[in-house]
């Protein structure tokens, strides 16, 4: 099992995202923004940070990485990506996922650990938890409102595309509280709470550390 | 050759001289010392490193007085960065450093590059930084202006840090009227670094070339020591332009960077270009390092157009590192900064003449004595005299509390009190989990981080109260190490040593020179006390405005380590059943306590003295209390007293537990207010599960801390019953935390409100 996690310059959630993935027994290695090869990786993670400062928009020159084109392919491919907070952003604006992330609707940062409710087993990173089970995970970021028009909304609903929900207060006015979201092939998921800072009781919760097993479980099958 | 004026230099005047800061006696020892008039760079240049801010004129002496060794400590005063033993071969760099003045007038930026400076400070040790704390000070929240400022500052700090990806765990934030005109912004940057790791910034090794490394070099920050070393004005505000610009997208590419840098072997020192940028990193590395240096200014990479030399010298643009690389590794030097796409470019050579030289090409536009220029600054020793209104505010006798008061109000409006009530406001804007490493996180007393691949724990405070300092220099010198000991303590850990920020007024004054010099007495015998030697720090003066000066405000940086993280002590109740214990002595100190200015309006009285035999008992009690795990909860003792405390303890446990403790008291001497309210020192309140509480009692009586069962935690969604003296109060915990939570933000957003009784 392989997992490939993608560092941009700006990333800072490189390291926690490569220690969880490494701690599902997995051969977590890291790949430059500027390599265009993810060395045969099963999976692969775009981490949190912010890469390029968050210049421009969250995301926005981070999807014209090179490595990019590769993390395309791999998914087009229907192999596993997850895209976690920056991640989740990067995704987003390169269209592997639909809508977008914008400014929270306090205007500020925000940082604390939120409860999502998991509406869907149909991915790698969902499959072993139960539909409606309650994860604790803590979110940190300033622009995790998701946003999209209502026939896009309508559809993920339908598709259940919808991977997260916020539940008992939504952090940011996403809409429909949506925590995560993954594409038509089901392969691609992106979520703004952090499932690598939920990965040991020590830290709060370990809630989030199947996230990186049942990804390397579902890779292998 | 010796250094020329370049055409069109100004003229060396009298008044250019004062307008570099410089006093006329300062000016010709300068002259002495050279065996001429300096150039108009060289001045520029002698104006930044003789500035208060880096040459520590007033405070040397005094600062000589602390105590700075211990078995643990590995890196003492005079590096970026103090270093101490944790075990395992790990150890901690850590220092804290202000930027008041900045953040006074551009509160975003001055917070933010504050928090960069300091970070820079630690990676350049060779540490990777944790964690950050902050402990900020404003004026009251009821003007536009200073909700201006605290949202700037907060917004500053948490959109640097978190895009750094280092997390914010702690500090404090303290509100008094006299912060109005000049607020405090302390930021504290703590590091993990394996002792072998340790690098210094000492130039080393004639020839070897001299690197700058990260952003390129504008007009911004000019003069921004000297600014730091005058009392802010009416035109303070036309020095906006002085404040520099941070980009934590590049710190965070510099962190990257150095730490390859240092680990390639490729290099031999390192420092940030912080205040008085170029000059100040190049000539310490150099004086550190008992050599010269020769600069080619005119090679510094630059983003402005048509710099001069003394700009170059004299800019203090943020993320931007110097770097003494061995003879012959420039290629590689160079190599490793790109990956991080960064630029760097060799500026210049270490020489073996001890000489401080600056080129602009072929001209010499500086040569200095190198020691002479970083050391050979004037040393004052200002007449330190008590002001009669000070010793008049600790004489006045504190009135009895009324006998009819109204107890219940009285608690909420403390609850109320910004400077008590919940930070959540602030922190809760920084990240406070990146890295994941926060075992504990803030709003309790003190952080505690994980050492990976270790069973440590890093224990991390940041406070310490102005009020006791202003009342009584001395003892409330004590009380800050004191109550940082204590935040420590009660997390299990036990405290290490300490960094500072010694925020004062004009040091020319005779009343606020004795505020330093007796606050630093009394920090000085506290750590000598508590074992935790002070390892660097900063000190910053002139924090005054037209209203006058800041209340004296030495901040106090702690680090503790627990040698089982597993042994860790939450600050909040655990379970309903357990037994409320009260370790310390209860005297009812109301002198310059937060209840009796919500009483009279005023700061007055003598505030508790610190008896600090106590306070090391204490500290060494709950420690070993929590590694034979008797302690089911701790938290410290402090503003708002025992009420407080113990609010703190039920209310805002997850499960919001309500409690049922009599205190005792109210025996006529000591009245159910003073009980409650007071400020006595030494003290905590922990929980223990009932079948404990025996062996608990049994450990606090060998350590000869005063030790008493008070109550019970009480069930989840009860109420806070406490009695004192045959009074008592009474609240549901859910109102209290309602209250508790909402002051900051109902009086930033106007959210969440609550309505108090008035009165009593």
């Amino acid at each position: 099992m392989k997992i490939a996690v993608v560092r941009f310059p700006g990333s800072n959630c490189d390291a926690d995202a490569l220690a969880a993935a490494a701690a599902s027994g997995a051969d977590a290695y890291y790949v430059w923004h500027r390599s265009t090869d993810l060395a045969g990786a099963d999976f692969v993670v775009l981490p949190g940070g912010f890469s390029y400062g968050d210049y421009l928009r969250p995301g926005a020159i981070a999807r014209f990485s090179p490595v990019m084109r590769a993390v395309a392919s791999h998914a087009a491919a229907g192999r596993p990506v997850l895209g976690i907070c920056n991640g989740f952003q990067i995704l987003c604006e390169a269209q592997l996922l639909p809508g977008a992330l914008v400014r929270n609707g306090g205007l500020s940062f925000v940082c604390r650990p939120v409860r999502v409710r998991v509406e869907t087993d149909a991915t790698p990173f969902t499959a072993r938890y139960r539909v409606g089970q309650q994860l604790t995970m803590p979110v940190a970021h300033g622009d995790g409102r998701y946003v999209a028009d209502d026939a896009t909304l309508d559809r993920l609903e339908r598709e259940e595309q919808v991977v997260f929900r916020y539940v008992g207060g939504n952090p940011n006015g996403a809409m429909r509280d949506i925590a995560g979201i993954t594409n038509e092939g089901r392969n691609v998921v992106g979520l703004m709470p952090h499932p690598e800072r939920a990965s040991e009781a020590l830290l709060g919760s370990s809630d989030g550390a199947a996230m990186f097993a049942l990804a390397a479980a579902a890779a292998v099958a | 050759m010796t250094a020329q004026a370049r055409p069109g230099d100004p003229q060396i005047t009298p008044e250019l001289v004062r307008q570099h800061g410089l006093t006329p006696d300062e000016f010709s020892r300068i002259r002495t010392l050279l065996g001429r008039d300096p150039t108009w760079v060289e001045l520029g240049i002698f104006s930044a490193l003789w500035s208060e801010h880096c040459a520590y004129k007033h405070s040397r002496p005094i600062l000589k007085t602390f105590p700075t060794d211990g078995p643990q400590v590995i890196q003492g005063p005079g590096e970026n960065a103090g270093v101490l033993r944790l075990g395992d071969g790990w150890a901690v760099a850590f220092k804290m450093e202000s930027h008041n003045h900045p953040s006074a007038v551009e509160p975003y930026q001055g917070a933010a590059t504050g928090v960069g400076g300091i970070l820079r400070d630690i990676f350049t040790m060779g540490a990777r930084p944790v964690a950050v704390l902050d402990s900020l000070r404003f004026g009251p929240l009821d003007s536009d202006r200073q909700r201006y400022l605290m949202k700037g500052v907060v917004r500053g700090i948490g959109d640097y840090g978190n895009c750094v990806g280092v997390p914010t765990v702690g500090g404090d934030v303290a509100f008094e009227p006299a912060y109005e005109g000049n607020p405090l912004v302390n930021a504290m940057a703590v590091g993990l670094l394996r002792e072998e790791e340790l690098i210094r910034a000492r130039a080393a090794g004639p020839g070897n070339p001299i690197i700058a490394v990260g952003a390129r070099t504008g007009r911004d920050g000019i003069h921004g020591a000297s600014f730091a070393s005058e009392e802010l004005s009416e035109q303070s505000e036309a020095r906006r332009p002085q404040v520099q610009v941070g980009d934590p997208f590049t710190e965070k590419l510099l962190i990257e960077a150095s730490l390859e840098l240092i680990r390639s072997g490729h290099i031999v020192a390192i420092q940030d270009m912080g205040a008085a940028g170029l000059t100040s990193s190049s000539a310490e590395m150099a004086a550190r390092g008992g050599v010269g240096v020769e600069i080619d200014a005119q090679l510094m990479p630059t983003r402005e157009a048509d710099m001069t030399p003394y700009e170059v010298l004299l800019s203090e643009s943020q993320e931007r590192m110097l770097v003494v690389a061995k003879q012959g590794r420039e290629r590689e030097v160079d190599a490793i900064c790109r990956t991080w796409e960064l630029t760097s470019a060799v500026i210049g050579r270490v020489t073996d003449d001890g000489m401080y030289r600056v080129r602009w090409g072929p001209a010499v536009v500086a040569e200095i004595p190198g020691r002479a220029l970083v050391e050979g600054a004037p040393v004052y020793r200002p007449e330190a005299r008590e002001s009669p209104d000070a010793a008049a505010r600790r004489g006045r006798p504190v009135p009895s509390p009324r006998p009819d008061l109204d107890l219940n109000a009285a608690l909420e409006r403390l609850l109320d009190l910004p400077t008590i009530a919940s930070k959540r406001w602030v922190y809760e804007q920084y990240d406070t989990s990146v890295q994941t490493n926060t075992v504990m996180g803030p709003g309790g007393d003190a952080a505690v981080l994980r050492v990976r691949d270790t069973s440590l724990g890093l224990a991390l405070t940041s406070g310490g109260s102005g009020r006791f300092v202003w009342l009584d220099p001395y003892e409330g010198g004590k009380a800050v190490v004191a109550e940082a000991a204590r935040n420590i303590a009660v997390t299990g850990a036990r405290p290490l040593g300490i960094t500072d920020c010694l925020n004062f007024g004009n040091p020319e004054r005779p009343e606020v020179f004795y505020q330093f010099r007796e606050a630093c007495r009394g920090i000085a015998d506290a750590c000598r006390a508590l074992g935790t030697p002070v390892t660097g720090g900063n000190v910053s003066f002139y924090n005054e405005s037209p209203t006058g000066a800041v209340l004296p405000s030495p901040t106090i940086g702690m680090v503790g380590v627990l040698r089982d993280i597993a042994c860790r002590v939450p600050a909040r109740f655990q379970a309903a059943g357990d037994a409320v214990i009260c370790f310390g002595t209860t005297r009812g100190a109301l002198g310059g306590s937060q209840y009796l200015s919500l009483e009279t309006g005023e700061v007055f009285g003598a505030p508790p003295p610190v008896d600090l035999a106590a306070e090391r008992s204490l500290v060494d009690c709950l420690a070993e209390c929590a590694e034979a795990r008797l302690l089911a909860s701790a938290h410290d003792v402090s503003e708002g007293g025992l009420a407080v405390a113990l609010v703190e303890c039920a209310a805002l446990a997850p499960e919001t537990f309500g409690c049922d403790v009599d205190l005792g008291g109210g025996d006529g001497a000591v009245t159910p207010a003073a009980v409650l309210f007071g400020e006595d020192h030494g003290r905590a309140v922990v929980s223990a599960r009932r079948a404990d509480v025996e062996a608990l009692l049994a450990r606090a009586r060998r350590h000869g801390v005063p030790a008493r069962v008070v109550g019970t935690v009480g069930g989840p969604a009860g109420a806070v019953r406490i009695a004192a003296g045959g009074a008592r109060v009474a609240l549901p915990s859910a109102r209290l935390r309602q209250i508790y939570e909402s002051a900051i933000p109902r009086r930033l957003d106007g959210a969440g409100g609550t309505q108090l009784a008035r009165g009593g």
